[in-house]
């Protein structure tokens, strides 16, 4: 009994410990005052401001929302396409090739942010390619593929290998056996990879920060960087925050009530 | 698939290469030692890598030692049966490094706590305990209770049942959790400037300032020792970890 | 047999992967309404030949024609027949309505003719109400019978089939295997079933294939098969043997364990070594010993349901396996009889090890991919040379250090006093080998001839 009070309590204090600062960004998120941690009465002022564009030092951090959503929708679909088709080519090579591949699409994911941000900056200095947006969406499809391939690929080796046989042998044709059958089959892991690979473009700073370039393109995180570095954060930042907070404590409960669902209706079979 | 392994030429491999192309080559494009004997030669530069290295270590060891018992009593049915405490935990790590960590700092400073080593390793900590919870977790939970069960039944009591087959058995969980800390801990640059007020600087940081301020092929040099690092770390844990199956979401 | 009976006919169909040489020049016909069985162990490329009819892979060589239409290039959604497949291969996101009517939407039947047949079809494999059923809520052998109908809905002129009951249980198999038996003779459209148990192959075929290592080894009905095995692999694969080295004395006689045996064999000559193939029911055992032929020892006695299954050593040193209605104590001494019409005589496929080498220098020949040491005999360095190496001679050692080159236990064959053991060696070719000493199948062997027994030859004129 002490024992389990014990586990209970270590687990509770570290989860307090892990929340207490975004739960200390929420809280500040619904007063007014511009110094964090100054409470000045309950207001929603904070989040009316986010949203009608009344934002203290113009629009860049609109703009940078607004950036930061396109590049990562951009990304994560662009990665999503050819990340599976990468699978599923992938899932049919054999042996030294396959292993090769499989080496070169962990390597973005092994590298750390900063080497990956270092080498995709000198590659582009040296094909002489403009950085900004095309460059910083480049860079985060690179990144973003090998999860969507790392998603894709367990679906596909779940995946009886004779189902696409079996549509060919039904009279359909490749193309047709493709998106009636594969695709329905590997829907899941391609959504888990979209979702994986949207949440990495809106989560990367690093990669962002080299490879932006000099035409002052701001996502939402170089904003922060820089706008700390000013000293202090920009108020409206705290909703901000927030919202993005609950957005992904959404995402990320669908789709592990989504796998629940599946490991339950397997076990079920 | 061609087009696949292009891309992934053009902007993984290729891009590798020209750091070991500009960390031997001076502004004409000449061959050259150096930007790598300017870091073996150069204080600061050394101070930095061992400093970082130092902040690294300290900080893997200490997502291990409040990391493993968080992720055995998670995978322990006795205390935890839900899984939204595990997705608890793992849920920061999709919350943006930067926010939690100005966050962090911002409470540090209401709380009136000075900026420095101490503040580092706890931010530190609190950014990457997730990254180390997880992958314990994950292999805890799939381990066959068999094993425990077979050990109890040759005469180990539960403290040996737990040193000597839980631990070993669970290494490969605790070598990614090292990876998947270590690795970013020693290359990070942000965080580290807010969490000690830029007092202390690290590895990342001198990588950056140095990208920034245009003198890439110092910058390259540096990345190069950096990879050389990361080269060594990986091999050395690759040789036993098993590939951790599923992705995280 | 005229061209017209013939809906598929195979020639020359040979197909390797990288080194490995799966399907070795099939010749093969199938006739209109036949139920025919692939069958063989595991790697024995009947699983490809299916393939190749299917469509699924594409052979390297040889042609495939159905219904004297050259169909080896066709791709498999135009080829006139369906798949059953091993694990069903259902589409888990469609239902069992949908599965079924897969083949006749993409044929852009109209709506309601699509609901009729899939309705009468569902009720040939009794699964009329499982229409709206997740096809992965079904059992195993629900999931067949839905695989069953996808296939049949299209009208196909043959049905291919792939070891489609391998995954279900024993009572399951047989009841199905009934039904496919009963739906064949019903629908009368061929049938090209895949199977590695020759039970099923029995039970179920007008005709059997037997496969071996990318060869057809017989072709025949499965009495044809049971009662005349064509050689040694066949009689082994097919029910329980007791398997012999003999020779042939003269026609209608012949001699093995020590013994001369009457026989209604002709035409293998004087003098010649052949396999002799003796089922264990066919053996006559008794407690009396001054009529019989031979006498033996009962060493062992096992009831196997409807009759006893002993080993019985004979007194020439040989074990023989016996199937009786009677048992027989162990210890016991009894007389055995074995009747003319039922030793069953075969053509040895090999006598000795022989290969294509190379003299090195006058005392070591090179084969089977390394150098070994032999006796001088007149040949010169560079010389190619026939090399002979009798089975018993072969010495294969647990210690793959201890041997000149090393090899892969592939099958293995009691003859009664001995093994008879086949090994790959690493450089691809086959070794063959007596020993008393007992091996595993893939067991890694090290291989070792001493000088004096191995035979240099010049090379026949023709090789």
């Amino acid at each position: 009994m002490m024992k389990k009070f014990f586990a209970k309590a270590y687990i509770y204090i570290l989860l307090l410990l892990l929340y207490a600062p975004l739960i200390f960004i929420a809280v500040c998120s619904f007063t007014e005052a511009k110094v964090l941690g100054n409470w000045t009465g309950f207001s929603t002022r904070l989040y009316a401001n986010l949203f009608s564009n009344a934002v203290e030092g113009g629009n860049s951090l609109i703009a940078a929302i607004y950036n930061t959503l396109i590049i990562a929708l951009v990304a994560a679909s662009v990665s999503t396409l050819f990340g599976t088709f990468a699978a599923i080519g992938i899932h049919n090579m054999h042996g030294a090739r396959k292993r090769a591949v499989q080496f070169m699409n962990s390597i973005p994911m092994v590298n750390p942010d900063v080497i990956t941000g270092v080498s995709l900056f000198l590659l582009f200095i040296f094909l002489h390619f403009t950085q900004g947006y095309a460059s910083v969406t480049l860079a985060h499809i690179t990144f973003c593929i090998p999860y969507v391939v790392l998603s894709v690929l367990p679906k596909l080796t779940q995946m009886n290998p004779n189902i696409y046989e079996a549509a060919l042998d039904l009279g359909a044709t490749p193309r047709q056996a493709f998106w009636k059958v594969m695709v329905p089959e590997l829907r899941p892991g391609m959504i888990s990879g979209f979702i994986l690979a949207f949440t990495m473009s809106l989560d990367d700073f690093a990669v962002t920060f080299f490879t932006r370039g000099t035409i002052g393109l701001e996502t939402l995180s170089t904003y922060i960087y820089t706008d700390a570095r000013k000293g202090g954060l920009t108020p409206e930042l705290r909703p901000l925050m927030t919202i993005i907070f609950v957005i992904i404590l959404i995402l990320l409960l669908i789709t592990n009530i989504r796998q629940m669902r599946a490991a339950r209706r397997a076990a079920v079979r | 698939m061609l087009p696949y392994v292009i891309f992934m030429a053009i902007f993984v491999v290729l891009p590798l290469l020209l750091i070991l192309v500009y960390a031997f080559q001076d502004g004409e494009g000449h061959f050259t030692f150096e930007y790598i004997s300017k870091f073996f030669s150069d204080k600061d530069s050394l101070s930095t890598f061992a400093v970082s290295l130092e902040v690294a270590i300290e900080n893997t060891f200490f997502c291990i030692l409040i990391g493993y018992p968080a992720a055995w009593i998670l995978a322990n049915k006795k205390y935890n049966r839900s899984t939204v405490t595990i997705i608890l935990f793992i849920l920061p790590m999709w919350i943006n490094a930067l926010i939690r960590t100005l966050a962090t700092a911002e409470l540090f400073s209401m709380i009136e706590i000075p900026l420095g080593k101490g503040t580092l390793l706890y931010g530190m900590a609190y950014d990457y305990l997730p990254f180390m919870i997880y992958p314990i977790y994950n292999i805890l939970n799939r381990m066959d209770p068999s094993y425990a069960e077979a050990a109890e039944d040759l005469g180990a009591n539960q403290w040996q049942v737990f040193w000597k087959v839980t631990v070993p058995l669970s290494m490969p969980g605790v070598l990614s959790g090292v990876m998947m800390v270590f690795m970013p801990t020693v290359s990070t640059f942000a965080i580290s400037e807010f969490l000690t007020n830029n007092k202390i600087k690290l590895f990342g940081t001198i990588i950056q300032e140095n990208i920034n301020s245009s003198t890439w092929n110092y910058g390259a040099a540096l990345s190069l020792i950096m990879l050389i690092i990361i080269g060594i770390t990986t091999l050395l844990s690759n040789s036993k970890e098993e590939q951790t199956e599923g992705g995280l979401i | 047999m005229t061209d017209n009976d013939v809906i598929i006919k195979i020639e020359h169909l040979s197909k390797s992967y990288g080194d490995k040489v799966v399907l070795n020049d099939i010749n093969l016909d199938i006739k209109r309404g036949e139920f025919v069985t692939l069958l063989g162990p595991s790697g024995c490329g009947k699983t490809t030949t299916l393939r190749l009819i299917a469509g699924f892979n594409k052979a390297d060589s040889g042609t495939i024609m159905m219904d004297g239409k050259d169909i080896t290039d066709v791709p498999p959604y135009c080829r006139p027949l369906n798949t059953v497949f091993q694990r069903y291969a259902l589409f888990p996101h469609l239902d069992v309505y949908d599965n079924v009517a897969f083949g006749l939407k993409l044929n852009k039947m109209p709506e309601n003719e699509i609901r009729m047949k899939v309705k009468r079809v569902l009720k040939m494999v009794s699964m009329t109400d499982y229409e709206d059923r997740d096809v992965n809520s079904l059992s195993g052998g629900q999931q067949q019978r839905v695989a069953i109908a996808r296939a049949l809905v299209n009208q196909p002129k043959v049905l291919l089939l792939d070891e489609p009951l391998a995954a279900l249980d024993l009572k399951m198999r047989k009841d199905m295997q009934i039904e496919l038996k009963e739906m064949h003779q019903k629908l009368g459209i061929t049938f090209i079933y895949v199977t590695h148990d020759q039970e099923e192959a029995l039970t179920l075929s007008d005709r059997i294939v037997v496969m071996d290592e990318g060869k057809i080894q017989q072709i025949g009905t499965p009495t044809d098969i049971y009662n005349e095995p064509v050689n040694s692999f066949v009689a082994d694969f097919i029910g329980e043997s007791n398997i012999l080295n003999g020779v042939m004395i003269e026609d209608r006689k012949v001699a093995f364990m020590y013994h001369e045996f009457e026989c209604v064999d002709e035409g293998f000559g004087s003098n010649v070594p052949v396999d002799v193939v003796i089922r264990p029911e066919d053996i006559y055992i008794m407690s009396r010993t001054d009529n019989a032929q031979m006498t033996g020892v009962v060493k062992s006695c096992t009831f196997k349901g409807v009759h006893y299954e002993m080993f019985v050593e004979t007194e020439t040193g040989y074990e023989l396996m016996i199937q009786d209605y009677n048992a027989y104590e162990i210890g016991s001494t009894v007389g055995l009889i074995i009747k003319p019409q039922d030793i069953q005589v075969m053509k040895k496929e090999h006598v000795c090890n022989a290969y294509e080498g190379v003299m090195k220098g006058s005392d070591h020949v090179e084969f089977l991919g390394s150098e070994f040491e032999c006796l001088p005999c007149g040949f010169t360095d560079g010389d190619k040379v026939r090399v002979e190496v009798d089975f018993r001679k072969v010495d294969l050692m647990d210690d793959k250090e201890d041997g000149t080159t090393t090899g892969t236990v592939v099958s293995i064959l009691y003859k009664g006093n001995h093994y008879y053991i086949k090994v790959k060696t690493e450089c691809g070719e086959d070794i063959f080998a007596h020993t008393q000493d007992v091996w595993d199948k893939f067991d890694m062997v090290g291989i070792k001839i001493l000088p004096q027994d191995i035979r240099i030859k010049p090379l026949a004129k023709d090789e």
